[in-house]
């Protein structure tokens, strides 16, 4: 990848996500203020900030995932091709079926490789039969790329497998549902430089299909992967544009102090 | 511990001269406060083993016993003239021959035993010689040939129970001299119980009947059983198992994984705590009024039993069934959730089989611990005198039975010695259905790992 010619990225233009006034509050606590944020399609963007910033909160928002927190309470809102899916009507299993998620740690469920990938379609009821869910599974992978590594062993326990392939493994059972929207929690905190250079390179070609939102650390990595930048700090969103524009020509002084690393 | 209060200001500047070989005074203690440590946890150890040898050499000493029993082997014709007088086989007519009919046939048929071995019978008179053989004996050989009237006219040698004298003469329990004080037994009778023993007319055998036999009066130690004990003991389970599961499980998922954290959860949780803890006689107690005086169920009724038992049973259950769902990690929940799967689906495709081997030992360890109870059975009637089995499930339910631990505890309220060795028996028998359900625990715990 052409890590330094951030500013040549082609971006579209059509916004995925449009999350309006958004506040998080655990309980007291005050995690997000006030997010506006506008997520492109077939674009990858990135949240980056310090340790507790609320850029994972607002990464959770977006898939209801902090639904499952009991002193959560979610404010304002969040379009997703026009539709609020904070709605009372919106179902959050059909949510995130649409908007699938990869976590910091490799989660694979402790089952076969196979039945990892296949969990998702099955029970959205997204093949007809065996075939075409032996056809779900070998994409799913292959997109992932991890199919040529587990082709021959696919009964194999995912937990069997190397934290840099579980997590590829964690992407297959992602994509396998066909979502809309990836989000990413810091998916290379627990990797090795060799297995993040392969999830990126992944994250890269997946942009084709799939939004995807990906919640980073790393400001190299953001730089590397990202076509847009959105720097969260003290749960405020303190600078969103253009990757490019945001690491060589920040407009606020603490983006540039934390892309400098006078914060963080 | 003490090692950071003991660090003077000075200290650590005087270390770095110090040699890596010779250890200095702090690491000197620090090693010997562990050996300490160590030797302290090992003698726990021991102590608890010895304390287990103890007990287990004691009972199996005491009971292994009552599993050996000892039999006259009487031959004896069974006349028809006597046992059947129309001679049609007819059951309801044979029934007419009471035991006191069987008992006199036994009794010309021992005397005529030892005149054809040639044994002295001295001045025993031939009611002193029939007291040999147990009052259980005429009812043992008359149950045999009602169950099988193609006996008749037949010689077979029966094996009838001793008396309890006899038994203990022959385990060291009865001497010559306990028995000259004894009413119901004389030196002279041992005397020709050793005299039989040696014409092999009285045999120790082993004795399935302790397991298969109902429990039996004061008078006849050498025929009771725990027949109705296990069969009492294995309905309740049955009930607690099948109630106490499902309904465990059920309350642990919804308080574990759906309920709302507020003052109603912590209250139903603090309440389950305690009633983990609530002494079991007291359960007893509720039982009485709730299932016998209100809701009407029969006394002594393994469903009875089986309620009480479940409901202490419960709250171990809920307990252990909520710790295992904890420990299942939450980013396996985070996962399912994250594809798109439903609460319940998260809960039984994912966290329930994970936490399948905890709830399995956890239901079979408080099984094991309702197997073991006896005060709550004793409230609702469970210590009764009980000779009938109970009939087949579910009739069976209601039916009067006994329980193992309960037949414990009445036998050894009973005054013949002979008695102590059969409640010993009955621990041996208690014990091993504990250890094979712990085995059981550990072996489906096993097996389930293995799977995930």
């Amino acid at each position: 990848m052409n890590d330094m010619r951030l500013t040549e990225r082609a971006v579209t233009q059509t916004a995925k996500i449009t999350a309006r006034g958004v506040q998080v509050h655990y309980g007291t606590n005050h995690a997000l203020k006030d997010v506006d944020v506008d997520i492109l399609d077939k674009t990858v963007t990135a949240f980056i900030g310090p340790s507790g910033c609320g850029k994972s909160t607002f990464l959770r928002c977006l898939n209801r995932m902090n639904d499952t927190v009991a002193s959560a309470r979610v404010t304002g809102k969040i379009e997703m091709d026009g539709q609020d899916i904070y709605d009372p009507r919106v179902d959050p299993v059909q949510l995130r079926a649409k908007v699938g998620m990869v976590f910091q740690k490799p989660n694979p469920f402790p089952k076969s490789i196979y039945d990892n990938v296949a969990y998702g379609p099955k029970i959205h009821g997204l093949a007809r039969g065996k075939a075409e869910l032996d056809q779900i599974v070998e994409t799913s992978l292959k997109k992932a790329a991890l199919w040529n590594e587990v082709k021959d062993r696919l009964s194999a326990p995912g937990t069997g497998l190397s934290g840099g392939q579980q997590q590829r493994l964690c992407i297959a059972r992602a994509v396998a549902t066909s979502p809309e929207v990836l989000l990413m929690d810091e998916p290379c905190s627990a990797l090795d430089p060799i297995a993040t250079a392969q999830v990126e390179e992944l994250i890269d070609e997946l942009r084709a299909q799939f939004s995807v939102v990906i919640v980073t650390h790393s400001m190299q990595q953001a730089a590397r992967v990202s076509q847009r930048t959105a720097f969260f700090h003290l749960g405020h969103l303190v600078e969103y544009g253009e990757t490019g524009h945001i690491f060589t020509n920040p407009t606020d002084p603490r983006t540039e102090a934390y892309i400098t690393g006078r914060i963080g | 511990m003490t090692d950071l209060s003991a660090t003077a200001p000075n200290s650590a500047p005087q270390r770095g001269g110090a040699s890596l070989i010779a250890p200095d005074a702090r690491t000197q203690a620090r090693n010997a406060a562990e050996r300490r440590f160590r030797r302290l946890g090992l003698s726990a150890v021991l102590l608890g083993l010895v304390a287990l040898v103890v007990l287990l050499a004691s009972v199996l000493g005491n009971g292994v016993s009552a599993f050996r029993q000892t039999y006259v082997i009487l031959p004896v014709t069974l006349e028809g003239s006597v046992l059947d007088k129309t001679g049609n086989r007819n059951p309801e007519e044979m029934k007419k021959v009471t035991t006191l009919g069987y008992g006199r046939l036994m009794q010309d048929a021992l005397v005529a035993a030892l005149a054809e071995k040639g044994i002295d019978t001295g001045d025993l008179k031939p009611k002193e010689i029939m007291a040999l053989l147990s009052k259980e004996a005429p009812a043992d050989l008359r149950d045999a040939v009602l169950a099988d009237p193609s006996l008749i006219g037949q010689s077979v040698a029966f094996p009838a129970f001793a008396t309890s004298r006899v038994d203990g003469y022959f385990k060291g329990r009865v001497t010559m001299e306990s028995a000259a004080r004894d009413a119901n037994i004389s030196p002279a009778q041992l005397q020709l119980a050793d005299a039989m023993r040696a014409a092999g007319l009285i045999e120790t055998r082993l004795n399935t009947g302790f397991l298969t036999r109902p429990d039996a009066s004061e008078l006849r130690p050498e025929a009771a059983g725990l027949g109705v004990a296990i069969l009492g003991s294995a309905y309740m389970m049955l009930v607690v198992l099948v109630l106490s599961l499902p309904i465990g499980v059920a309350a642990s998922i919804y308080l574990e994984e759906l309920a709302p954290k507020n003052r109603w959860t912590d209250l139903i949780e603090i309440n389950i705590a305690n009633l983990a803890a609530v002494p079991s006689i007291v359960f007893g107690i509720l039982a009485l009024a709730l299932f016998i005086n209100i809701a009407g169920l029969p006394q002594s009724a393994p469903i009875v039993g089986g309620l009480v038992l479940t409901l202490m049973t419960l709250p171990t259950i809920i307990i252990a069934t909520r710790a295992s769902l904890k420990a299942v990690p939450p980013s396996i929940r985070d996962a399912a959730l994250g594809v798109g799967a439903s609460r319940m689906q998260t809960i039984f495709h994912h966290v329930l089989p994970l936490a399948m081997p905890g709830i399995l030992t956890g239901t079979i360890l408080g099984l094991a611990r309702a197997l073991g109870e006896s005060a709550p059975l004793l409230l609702i009637g469970m210590v009764a005198f009980v000779r009938d089995f109970p009939a087949a499930p579910p009739a069976g339910f209601f039916d009067p039975a006994s329980a193992l631990p309960v037949q414990v505890y009445s036998w050894t309220q009973r005054a013949d010695p002979a008695f102590a060795e059969r409640a010993s028996g009955a621990i041996i028998v208690l014990l091993v259905f504990l250890l094979s359900m712990n085995a059981l625990a550990i072996l489906l715990r096993r097996r389930f790992e293995r799977r995930w």
